[in-house]
Protein backbone atom coordinates (compact mmCIF):
# COMPACT_ATOMS: atom_id res chain seq x y z
CA UNK A 1 0.00 0.00 0.00
CA UNK A 2 1.14 3.54 -0.74
CA UNK A 3 -0.04 6.38 1.49
CA UNK A 4 0.39 10.04 0.72
CA UNK A 5 -0.27 12.67 3.36
CA UNK A 6 -0.77 16.35 2.59
CA UNK A 7 1.51 16.45 -0.44
CA UNK A 8 2.15 19.95 -1.73
CA UNK A 9 4.32 21.19 -4.54
CA UNK A 10 4.68 24.50 -6.31
CA UNK A 11 6.91 26.06 -8.93
CA UNK A 12 8.04 29.69 -8.83
CA UNK A 13 5.76 30.25 -5.82
CA UNK A 14 2.75 29.04 -7.83
CA UNK A 15 1.13 26.01 -6.13
CA UNK A 16 0.58 23.06 -8.47
CA UNK A 17 -0.65 20.51 -5.94
CA UNK A 18 -1.99 21.40 -2.52
CA UNK A 19 -2.51 19.12 0.48
CA UNK A 20 -3.34 15.91 -1.40
CA UNK A 21 -3.81 12.82 0.79
CA UNK A 22 -4.77 9.35 -0.40
CA UNK A 23 -4.15 5.65 -0.03
CA UNK A 24 -3.39 3.34 -2.94
CA UNK A 25 -4.26 -0.26 -2.18
CA UNK A 26 -2.22 -3.36 -3.00
CA UNK A 27 -3.55 -5.68 -5.72
CA UNK A 28 -5.83 -2.97 -7.08
CA UNK A 29 -5.77 -0.48 -9.92
CA UNK A 30 -5.72 2.95 -8.31
CA UNK A 31 -6.54 5.68 -10.81
CA UNK A 32 -5.66 9.34 -10.59
CA UNK A 33 -7.76 11.32 -13.01
CA UNK A 34 -8.05 14.98 -13.82
CA UNK A 35 -7.89 17.47 -16.63
CA UNK A 36 -4.60 18.58 -18.15
CA UNK A 37 -2.84 20.89 -15.71
CA UNK A 38 -4.64 19.48 -12.67
CA UNK A 39 -1.35 18.32 -11.13
CA UNK A 40 -1.53 14.59 -11.94
CA UNK A 41 1.94 14.36 -13.49
CA UNK A 42 3.57 16.45 -10.76
CA UNK A 43 1.94 14.21 -8.14
CA UNK A 44 3.24 11.13 -9.98
CA UNK A 45 6.77 12.57 -10.19
CA UNK A 46 6.62 13.30 -6.45
CA UNK A 47 5.49 9.73 -5.78
CA UNK A 48 8.37 8.15 -7.66
CA UNK A 49 10.91 10.67 -6.40
CA UNK A 50 11.65 12.51 -9.64
CA UNK A 51 10.47 15.70 -7.90
CA UNK A 52 10.81 16.43 -4.19
CA UNK A 53 7.52 17.69 -2.71
CA UNK A 54 7.56 20.95 -0.74
CA UNK A 55 5.52 19.35 2.04
CA UNK A 56 3.88 16.06 2.99
CA UNK A 57 4.86 12.43 3.29
CA UNK A 58 4.94 9.48 0.92
CA UNK A 59 4.88 6.10 2.63
CA UNK A 60 5.52 2.82 0.80
CA UNK A 61 4.30 -0.08 2.98
CA UNK A 62 5.37 1.67 6.18
CA UNK A 63 8.64 3.02 4.77
CA UNK A 64 8.74 6.79 4.64
CA UNK A 65 10.05 7.56 1.16
CA UNK A 66 10.13 11.32 1.83
CA UNK A 67 12.65 10.94 4.64
CA UNK A 68 14.99 8.54 2.83
CA UNK A 69 18.42 9.69 1.68
CA UNK A 70 19.36 9.39 -2.00
CA UNK A 71 20.97 5.94 -1.61
CA UNK A 72 17.93 4.53 0.17
CA UNK A 73 15.67 6.07 -2.47
CA UNK A 74 17.71 4.40 -5.21
CA UNK A 75 17.21 1.02 -3.53
CA UNK A 76 13.52 1.74 -3.05
CA UNK A 77 13.13 2.63 -6.72
CA UNK A 78 14.19 -0.88 -7.67
CA UNK A 79 10.85 -2.00 -6.23
CA UNK A 80 9.08 0.42 -8.56
CA UNK A 81 8.17 -0.21 -12.18
CA UNK A 82 6.94 2.52 -14.40
CA UNK A 83 5.19 2.70 -17.74
CA UNK A 84 5.70 6.10 -19.34
CA UNK A 85 3.26 7.96 -21.54
CA UNK A 86 5.56 7.65 -24.56
CA UNK A 87 6.86 4.25 -23.36
CA UNK A 88 10.40 5.73 -22.93
CA UNK A 89 12.06 2.75 -24.59
CA UNK A 90 15.78 3.08 -25.35
CA UNK A 91 15.94 3.83 -29.08
CA UNK A 92 19.34 2.24 -29.64
CA UNK A 93 18.39 -1.09 -28.05
CA UNK A 94 16.16 -3.86 -29.38
CA UNK A 95 12.98 -4.90 -27.56
CA UNK A 96 14.88 -7.75 -25.94
CA UNK A 97 17.78 -5.50 -24.88
CA UNK A 98 15.34 -2.94 -23.46
CA UNK A 99 13.82 -5.55 -21.19
CA UNK A 100 17.17 -7.17 -20.43
CA UNK A 101 18.65 -3.81 -19.34
CA UNK A 102 17.29 -3.70 -15.74
CA UNK A 103 18.32 -7.34 -15.31
CA UNK A 104 21.84 -6.64 -16.61
CA UNK A 105 22.14 -3.69 -14.26
CA UNK A 106 20.75 -5.19 -11.06
CA UNK A 107 20.60 -8.97 -11.30
CA UNK A 108 23.34 -11.50 -10.71
CA UNK A 109 21.53 -14.18 -12.70
CA UNK A 110 23.26 -16.05 -15.49
CA UNK A 111 22.72 -15.05 -19.10
CA UNK A 112 20.40 -18.04 -19.64
CA UNK A 113 18.31 -17.17 -16.58
CA UNK A 114 17.98 -13.57 -17.71
CA UNK A 115 16.98 -14.67 -21.19
CA UNK A 116 14.35 -16.99 -19.70
CA UNK A 117 12.94 -14.11 -17.64
CA UNK A 118 12.84 -11.81 -20.69
CA UNK A 119 11.04 -14.47 -22.73
CA UNK A 120 8.59 -14.99 -19.88
CA UNK A 121 7.62 -11.33 -19.49
CA UNK A 122 7.38 -10.85 -23.26
CA UNK A 123 5.14 -13.88 -23.40
CA UNK A 124 3.10 -12.41 -20.52
CA UNK A 125 2.40 -9.25 -22.51
CA UNK A 126 1.63 -11.32 -25.61
CA UNK A 127 4.69 -10.29 -27.58
CA UNK A 128 6.50 -13.36 -28.74
CA UNK A 129 7.93 -12.30 -32.08
CA UNK A 130 9.36 -8.84 -31.42
CA UNK A 131 12.61 -9.73 -29.60
CA UNK A 132 14.99 -8.39 -32.22
CA UNK A 133 12.97 -5.39 -33.35
CA UNK A 134 13.89 -1.81 -32.48
CA UNK A 135 11.32 0.54 -30.91
CA UNK A 136 11.05 2.47 -34.19
CA UNK A 137 9.92 -0.73 -35.92
CA UNK A 138 6.94 -1.52 -33.68
CA UNK A 139 3.48 0.01 -33.23
CA UNK A 140 2.35 2.25 -30.37
CA UNK A 141 0.41 -0.58 -28.70
CA UNK A 142 3.43 -2.89 -28.93
CA UNK A 143 5.64 -0.18 -27.43
CA UNK A 144 3.27 0.06 -24.46
CA UNK A 145 3.46 -3.70 -24.02
CA UNK A 146 7.25 -3.63 -24.17
CA UNK A 147 7.13 -0.79 -21.61
CA UNK A 148 4.95 -2.92 -19.34
CA UNK A 149 7.26 -5.91 -19.82
CA UNK A 150 10.30 -3.79 -18.89
CA UNK A 151 8.56 -2.38 -15.84
CA UNK A 152 7.64 -5.79 -14.46
CA UNK A 153 10.84 -7.66 -15.32
CA UNK A 154 12.36 -7.05 -11.87
CA UNK A 155 9.16 -8.15 -10.07
CA UNK A 156 8.23 -4.70 -8.74
CA UNK A 157 5.94 -4.19 -5.78
CA UNK A 158 4.63 -0.93 -7.17
CA UNK A 159 3.66 -0.11 -10.73
CA UNK A 160 3.05 3.42 -12.01
CA UNK A 161 1.45 3.97 -15.39
CA UNK A 162 1.39 7.45 -16.89
CA UNK A 163 -1.50 7.69 -19.34
CA UNK A 164 -1.11 4.12 -20.62
CA UNK A 165 -3.73 4.62 -23.34
CA UNK A 166 -2.59 7.90 -24.84
CA UNK A 167 -2.22 7.66 -28.60
CA UNK A 168 -3.85 4.23 -28.81
CA UNK A 169 -7.04 3.21 -30.57
CA UNK A 170 -9.99 2.19 -28.32
CA UNK A 171 -9.55 -1.52 -28.93
CA UNK A 172 -5.80 -1.51 -28.15
CA UNK A 173 -6.54 0.66 -25.11
CA UNK A 174 -8.84 -2.03 -23.76
CA UNK A 175 -6.15 -4.67 -24.33
CA UNK A 176 -3.60 -2.57 -22.40
CA UNK A 177 -6.10 -1.89 -19.58
CA UNK A 178 -6.88 -5.60 -19.33
CA UNK A 179 -3.20 -6.43 -19.26
CA UNK A 180 -2.50 -3.94 -16.47
CA UNK A 181 -5.45 -5.25 -14.48
CA UNK A 182 -4.30 -8.88 -14.89
CA UNK A 183 -0.71 -8.10 -13.95
CA UNK A 184 -1.84 -6.13 -10.89
CA UNK A 185 -3.91 -9.02 -9.60
CA UNK A 186 -1.51 -11.78 -10.63
CA UNK A 187 1.61 -10.25 -9.04
CA UNK A 188 -0.33 -8.48 -6.22
CA UNK A 189 1.18 -5.13 -7.17
CA UNK A 190 0.09 -1.69 -5.98
CA UNK A 191 -0.73 -0.08 -9.31
CA UNK A 192 -1.24 3.65 -9.71
CA UNK A 193 -2.50 4.84 -13.09
CA UNK A 194 -2.65 8.43 -14.29
CA UNK A 195 -5.23 8.80 -16.98
CA UNK A 196 -8.00 10.83 -18.50
CA UNK A 197 -9.28 7.91 -20.56
CA UNK A 198 -12.89 7.27 -19.55
CA UNK A 199 -12.80 3.65 -20.69
CA UNK A 200 -10.00 2.99 -18.20
CA UNK A 201 -11.92 4.75 -15.45
CA UNK A 202 -14.95 2.54 -15.98
CA UNK A 203 -13.14 -0.71 -16.73
CA UNK A 204 -10.29 -0.87 -14.23
CA UNK A 205 -10.95 1.86 -11.66
CA UNK A 206 -10.92 -0.07 -8.40
CA UNK A 207 -10.16 3.18 -6.65
CA UNK A 208 -10.37 6.58 -8.30
CA UNK A 209 -8.98 9.89 -7.17
CA UNK A 210 -10.15 12.94 -9.08
CA UNK A 211 -7.91 15.97 -8.98
CA UNK A 212 -9.08 19.47 -9.78
CA UNK A 213 -6.73 22.46 -9.87
CA UNK A 214 -4.12 20.71 -7.75
CA UNK A 215 -6.50 19.47 -5.05
CA UNK A 216 -8.28 16.18 -4.39
CA UNK A 217 -11.85 16.81 -5.44
CA UNK A 218 -13.43 13.36 -5.22
CA UNK A 219 -12.52 9.78 -4.30
CA UNK A 220 -14.41 6.55 -4.94
CA UNK A 221 -14.68 3.61 -7.36
CA UNK A 222 -16.05 3.06 -10.86
CA UNK A 223 -19.55 2.24 -9.57
CA UNK A 224 -19.74 5.22 -7.26
CA UNK A 225 -18.59 7.57 -10.00
CA UNK A 226 -21.80 6.88 -11.94
CA UNK A 227 -23.96 8.13 -9.10
CA UNK A 228 -21.70 10.96 -8.02
CA UNK A 229 -23.36 14.34 -7.66
CA UNK A 230 -20.04 16.18 -7.85
CA UNK A 231 -20.55 18.68 -10.65
CA UNK A 232 -16.88 19.19 -11.44
CA UNK A 233 -16.35 15.45 -11.66
CA UNK A 234 -19.43 14.93 -13.82
CA UNK A 235 -18.54 17.71 -16.22
CA UNK A 236 -15.04 16.22 -16.54
CA UNK A 237 -15.96 12.55 -16.87
CA UNK A 238 -19.18 12.84 -18.84
CA UNK A 239 -18.15 15.78 -20.95
CA UNK A 240 -20.03 14.87 -24.14
CA UNK A 241 -23.70 14.04 -24.73
CA UNK A 242 -22.65 10.58 -25.82
CA UNK A 243 -20.90 9.95 -22.51
CA UNK A 244 -23.86 11.36 -20.58
CA UNK A 245 -26.11 8.91 -22.40
CA UNK A 246 -23.66 6.13 -21.63
CA UNK A 247 -23.76 7.16 -17.96
CA UNK A 248 -27.59 7.06 -17.96
CA UNK A 249 -27.49 3.60 -19.51
CA UNK A 250 -25.00 2.41 -16.93
CA UNK A 251 -27.18 3.84 -14.14
CA UNK A 252 -30.18 1.98 -15.47
CA UNK A 253 -28.11 -1.18 -15.71
CA UNK A 254 -26.70 -0.87 -12.17
CA UNK A 255 -30.15 -0.09 -10.74
CA UNK A 256 -31.52 -3.22 -12.49
CA UNK A 257 -33.97 -1.40 -14.77
CA UNK A 258 -32.33 -2.89 -17.87
CA UNK A 259 -30.39 -6.13 -18.11
CA UNK A 260 -26.71 -6.45 -18.92
CA UNK A 261 -27.46 -6.89 -22.63
CA UNK A 262 -29.02 -3.43 -22.58
CA UNK A 263 -32.43 -4.89 -23.45
CA UNK A 264 -34.92 -2.07 -22.87
CA UNK A 265 -38.16 -3.98 -23.45
CA UNK A 266 -38.96 -4.17 -19.74
CA UNK A 267 -38.29 -0.47 -19.29
CA UNK A 268 -40.33 0.58 -22.31
CA UNK A 269 -43.32 -1.59 -21.32
CA UNK A 270 -43.30 0.30 -18.02
CA UNK B 1 23.02 36.17 -13.42
CA UNK B 2 21.87 33.22 -15.55
CA UNK B 3 25.46 32.40 -16.47
CA UNK B 4 26.31 31.89 -12.77
CA UNK B 5 23.28 29.65 -12.29
CA UNK B 6 24.29 27.61 -15.34
CA UNK B 7 27.87 27.38 -14.11
CA UNK B 8 26.64 26.19 -10.71
CA UNK B 9 24.43 23.57 -12.36
CA UNK B 10 27.36 22.49 -14.53
CA UNK B 11 29.60 21.99 -11.48
CA UNK B 12 26.82 20.08 -9.68
CA UNK B 13 26.41 17.88 -12.76
CA UNK B 14 30.13 17.05 -12.75
CA UNK B 15 30.02 16.39 -8.99
CA UNK B 16 26.95 14.18 -9.41
CA UNK B 17 28.84 11.86 -11.79
CA UNK B 18 31.13 10.55 -9.10
CA UNK B 19 29.16 7.89 -7.25
CA UNK B 20 29.70 4.16 -6.94
CA UNK B 21 28.45 2.50 -10.14
CA UNK B 22 25.43 0.23 -9.76
CA UNK B 23 27.17 -2.37 -11.93
CA UNK B 24 30.84 -2.02 -12.95
CA UNK B 25 30.47 -4.35 -15.92
CA UNK B 26 27.67 -2.25 -17.46
CA UNK B 27 29.65 0.96 -16.98
CA UNK B 28 32.71 -0.64 -18.59
CA UNK B 29 30.56 -1.78 -21.51
CA UNK B 30 29.19 1.75 -21.91
CA UNK B 31 32.72 3.21 -21.74
CA UNK B 32 33.92 0.89 -24.52
CA UNK B 33 30.84 1.74 -26.57
CA UNK B 34 31.59 5.45 -26.19
CA UNK B 35 35.27 4.94 -27.08
CA UNK B 36 34.15 3.36 -30.35
CA UNK B 37 31.49 6.03 -30.99
CA UNK B 38 33.67 9.05 -30.19
CA UNK B 39 37.11 7.74 -31.14
CA UNK B 40 36.74 5.41 -34.08
CA UNK B 41 33.67 7.32 -35.25
CA UNK B 42 35.75 10.49 -35.62
CA UNK B 43 38.78 8.90 -37.30
CA UNK B 44 37.69 9.75 -40.84
CA UNK B 45 37.00 13.45 -40.36
CA UNK B 46 40.10 13.94 -38.18
CA UNK B 47 42.32 12.26 -40.80
CA UNK B 48 40.95 14.31 -43.68
CA UNK B 49 41.22 17.60 -41.79
CA UNK B 50 44.77 16.81 -40.60
CA UNK B 51 46.13 15.85 -44.03
CA UNK B 52 44.73 18.97 -45.68
CA UNK B 53 45.90 21.27 -42.91
CA UNK B 54 49.46 19.92 -43.27
CA UNK B 55 49.31 20.19 -47.05
CA UNK B 56 48.04 23.77 -47.01
CA UNK B 57 50.64 24.70 -44.37
CA UNK B 58 53.44 23.60 -46.67
CA UNK B 59 52.00 25.47 -49.64
CA UNK B 60 51.37 28.70 -47.75
CA UNK B 61 54.67 28.69 -45.86
CA UNK B 62 56.50 28.16 -49.13
CA UNK B 63 54.49 30.98 -50.76
CA UNK B 64 55.52 33.40 -48.01
CA UNK B 65 59.14 32.24 -48.12
CA UNK B 66 60.78 34.74 -50.42
CA UNK B 67 64.27 35.12 -48.89
CA UNK B 68 66.92 32.96 -50.62
CA UNK B 69 69.18 33.24 -47.51
CA UNK B 70 66.95 31.04 -45.33
CA UNK B 71 67.32 27.31 -46.07
CA UNK B 72 64.25 25.58 -47.53
CA UNK B 73 64.29 22.99 -44.74
CA UNK B 74 62.94 25.71 -42.44
CA UNK B 75 59.56 25.22 -44.22
CA UNK B 76 59.41 21.71 -42.72
CA UNK B 77 60.24 23.11 -39.26
CA UNK B 78 57.45 25.68 -39.53
CA UNK B 79 54.95 23.08 -40.76
CA UNK B 80 55.97 20.68 -37.97
CA UNK B 81 55.69 23.26 -35.20
CA UNK B 82 52.44 24.85 -36.36
CA UNK B 83 50.84 21.44 -36.82
CA UNK B 84 52.01 20.17 -33.42
CA UNK B 85 51.41 23.35 -31.45
CA UNK B 86 48.19 24.62 -32.96
CA UNK B 87 46.61 22.89 -35.89
CA UNK B 88 46.52 19.30 -34.63
CA UNK B 89 45.12 19.99 -31.15
CA UNK B 90 43.04 23.12 -31.72
CA UNK B 91 41.60 22.68 -35.21
CA UNK B 92 40.97 18.97 -34.61
CA UNK B 93 39.14 19.74 -31.38
CA UNK B 94 37.12 22.59 -32.91
CA UNK B 95 36.02 20.14 -35.62
CA UNK B 96 35.28 17.49 -32.97
CA UNK B 97 33.29 20.05 -30.96
CA UNK B 98 30.93 20.13 -33.93
CA UNK B 99 30.90 16.41 -34.62
CA UNK B 100 31.02 14.94 -31.11
CA UNK B 101 29.43 17.89 -29.30
CA UNK B 102 26.25 17.98 -31.37
CA UNK B 103 25.98 14.19 -31.16
CA UNK B 104 26.24 14.15 -27.36
CA UNK B 105 23.91 17.08 -26.92
CA UNK B 106 21.20 15.79 -29.23
CA UNK B 107 21.45 12.23 -27.90
CA UNK B 108 21.01 13.31 -24.28
CA UNK B 109 18.42 15.92 -25.23
CA UNK B 110 16.36 13.31 -27.03
CA UNK B 111 16.67 10.96 -24.07
CA UNK B 112 15.49 13.74 -21.74
CA UNK B 113 12.53 14.75 -23.89
CA UNK B 114 11.38 11.17 -24.51
CA UNK B 115 11.61 10.41 -20.75
CA UNK B 116 14.36 7.81 -21.21
CA UNK B 117 16.43 9.59 -18.56
CA UNK B 118 13.45 9.53 -16.17
CA UNK B 119 13.06 5.81 -16.91
CA UNK B 120 16.69 5.20 -15.91
CA UNK B 121 16.29 7.34 -12.75
CA UNK B 122 13.24 5.34 -11.72
CA UNK B 123 15.19 2.12 -12.16
CA UNK B 124 17.54 3.53 -9.51
CA UNK B 125 20.39 4.41 -11.87
CA UNK B 126 22.49 7.56 -11.43
CA UNK B 127 21.98 8.93 -14.93
CA UNK B 128 24.77 11.50 -14.63
CA UNK B 129 27.21 8.72 -13.82
CA UNK B 130 25.88 6.25 -16.38
CA UNK B 131 25.25 8.59 -19.30
CA UNK B 132 27.78 11.41 -18.94
CA UNK B 133 30.84 9.99 -17.17
CA UNK B 134 31.57 7.29 -19.81
CA UNK B 135 31.36 9.94 -22.56
CA UNK B 136 33.84 12.25 -20.82
CA UNK B 137 36.18 9.37 -19.93
CA UNK B 138 36.02 8.01 -23.48
CA UNK B 139 36.87 11.47 -24.83
CA UNK B 140 39.81 11.78 -22.43
CA UNK B 141 41.11 8.44 -23.71
CA UNK B 142 40.48 8.80 -27.43
CA UNK B 143 40.81 12.51 -28.24
CA UNK B 144 44.52 12.81 -27.27
CA UNK B 145 45.09 9.75 -29.49
CA UNK B 146 43.26 11.46 -32.32
CA UNK B 147 45.35 14.58 -31.79
CA UNK B 148 48.58 12.56 -32.01
CA UNK B 149 47.25 10.95 -35.17
CA UNK B 150 46.40 14.40 -36.53
CA UNK B 151 49.99 15.53 -35.83
CA UNK B 152 51.42 12.58 -37.78
CA UNK B 153 48.98 12.89 -40.67
CA UNK B 154 49.34 16.68 -40.80
CA UNK B 155 53.11 16.46 -41.13
CA UNK B 156 52.76 13.63 -43.64
CA UNK B 157 50.31 15.74 -45.67
CA UNK B 158 52.80 18.59 -45.75
CA UNK B 159 55.61 16.28 -46.76
CA UNK B 160 53.52 14.63 -49.48
CA UNK B 161 52.42 17.93 -51.03
CA UNK B 162 56.00 19.28 -50.87
CA UNK B 163 57.16 16.30 -52.93
CA UNK B 164 54.22 16.20 -55.36
CA UNK B 165 54.35 19.91 -56.19
CA UNK B 166 58.13 20.03 -56.24
CA UNK B 167 58.20 22.79 -53.59
CA UNK B 168 60.26 20.78 -51.14
CA UNK B 169 61.85 17.37 -51.86
CA UNK B 170 61.30 14.76 -49.14
CA UNK B 171 65.02 14.62 -48.24
CA UNK B 172 65.03 18.34 -47.37
CA UNK B 173 61.65 18.06 -45.61
CA UNK B 174 62.87 15.10 -43.48
CA UNK B 175 66.07 16.96 -42.59
CA UNK B 176 64.05 20.03 -41.58
CA UNK B 177 61.71 17.89 -39.45
CA UNK B 178 64.61 16.79 -37.25
CA UNK B 179 66.17 20.23 -36.91
CA UNK B 180 65.48 22.24 -33.71
CA UNK B 181 62.79 19.83 -32.56
CA UNK B 182 61.47 20.68 -29.07
CA UNK B 183 59.81 17.60 -27.43
CA UNK B 184 58.04 19.93 -24.96
CA UNK B 185 55.79 21.07 -27.83
CA UNK B 186 54.25 17.60 -27.98
CA UNK B 187 53.61 17.64 -24.23
CA UNK B 188 52.00 21.07 -24.57
CA UNK B 189 49.81 19.80 -27.40
CA UNK B 190 48.71 16.85 -25.26
CA UNK B 191 47.82 19.14 -22.33
CA UNK B 192 45.65 21.07 -24.78
CA UNK B 193 44.13 17.84 -26.10
CA UNK B 194 43.08 16.68 -22.60
CA UNK B 195 41.64 20.11 -21.76
CA UNK B 196 39.71 20.34 -25.01
CA UNK B 197 38.47 16.74 -24.66
CA UNK B 198 36.87 17.69 -21.36
CA UNK B 199 35.34 20.83 -22.88
CA UNK B 200 33.87 19.17 -25.98
CA UNK B 201 32.10 16.47 -23.98
CA UNK B 202 31.15 18.08 -20.66
CA UNK B 203 29.59 21.23 -22.12
CA UNK B 204 27.37 19.50 -24.72
CA UNK B 205 26.44 16.92 -22.06
CA UNK B 206 25.29 19.74 -19.78
CA UNK B 207 23.16 21.36 -22.49
CA UNK B 208 21.70 18.03 -23.65
CA UNK B 209 21.01 16.69 -20.17
CA UNK B 210 19.09 19.82 -19.16
CA UNK B 211 16.93 20.21 -22.26
CA UNK B 212 13.32 21.16 -21.53
CA UNK B 213 10.71 21.04 -24.27
CA UNK B 214 10.74 19.21 -27.59
CA UNK B 215 12.52 18.82 -30.90
CA UNK B 216 13.07 22.57 -31.33
CA UNK B 217 14.79 22.83 -27.95
CA UNK B 218 17.01 19.82 -28.75
CA UNK B 219 18.20 21.63 -31.89
CA UNK B 220 18.77 24.83 -29.95
CA UNK B 221 20.67 22.97 -27.23
CA UNK B 222 22.94 21.36 -29.85
CA UNK B 223 23.71 24.70 -31.48
CA UNK B 224 24.37 26.38 -28.12
CA UNK B 225 26.55 23.46 -27.05
CA UNK B 226 28.71 23.59 -30.20
CA UNK B 227 29.05 27.38 -30.19
CA UNK B 228 29.89 27.47 -26.46
CA UNK B 229 32.38 24.62 -26.78
CA UNK B 230 34.18 26.33 -29.70
CA UNK B 231 34.42 29.65 -27.86
CA UNK B 232 35.66 28.00 -24.66
CA UNK B 233 38.21 25.94 -26.64
CA UNK B 234 39.64 29.12 -28.20
CA UNK B 235 39.67 30.84 -24.82
CA UNK B 236 41.37 27.86 -23.17
CA UNK B 237 43.84 27.74 -26.09
CA UNK B 238 44.87 31.32 -25.37
CA UNK B 239 45.08 30.78 -21.59
CA UNK B 240 47.16 27.60 -21.96
CA UNK B 241 49.52 29.25 -24.45
CA UNK B 242 49.98 32.19 -22.07
CA UNK B 243 50.67 29.96 -19.09
CA UNK B 244 52.65 27.12 -20.62
CA UNK B 245 54.71 28.69 -23.42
Amino acid sequence: MISINNIAKGFSEKPVIEGVSAEFETGKCNLIIGASGSGKTVLMKCLVGLITPDAGEIIYDGENFSRMNEDAKKIMRRKIGMLFQGSALFDSKTVEQNIMFPLDMFSNDTRAEKQKRVDMVLDRVNLTDAHKKFPAEISGGMKKRVGIARSIVLNPQYLFCDEPNSGLDPQTSLVIDKLIREITTEYNITTVIYTHDMNSVMEIGDRILYMYQGKKEWEGNSKEIIFSKNEKLNSFIFASEFLQDAKDMRMLEVSGKIDENRNMDKLLKG
Amino acid sequence: MKIFTSFGEFILMLKGMFTKPENWRMYWKELMHQCVELGIGSLGIVSIVAVFIGAVSTLQTSYQFISPIIPRSVIAQIVRDTVILEFAPTITCVVLAGVVGSKISSELGNMRVSEQIDALEIMGINTKAYLILPKITAALITIPMLVVLAMVLGIWGGRFVGEVTGILPTEIFDRGLLEAFVPYNVKFALVKAYTFALIITAIPAYFGYNVKGGALEIGRASTTAVVSSCIIILLADYVLATILL
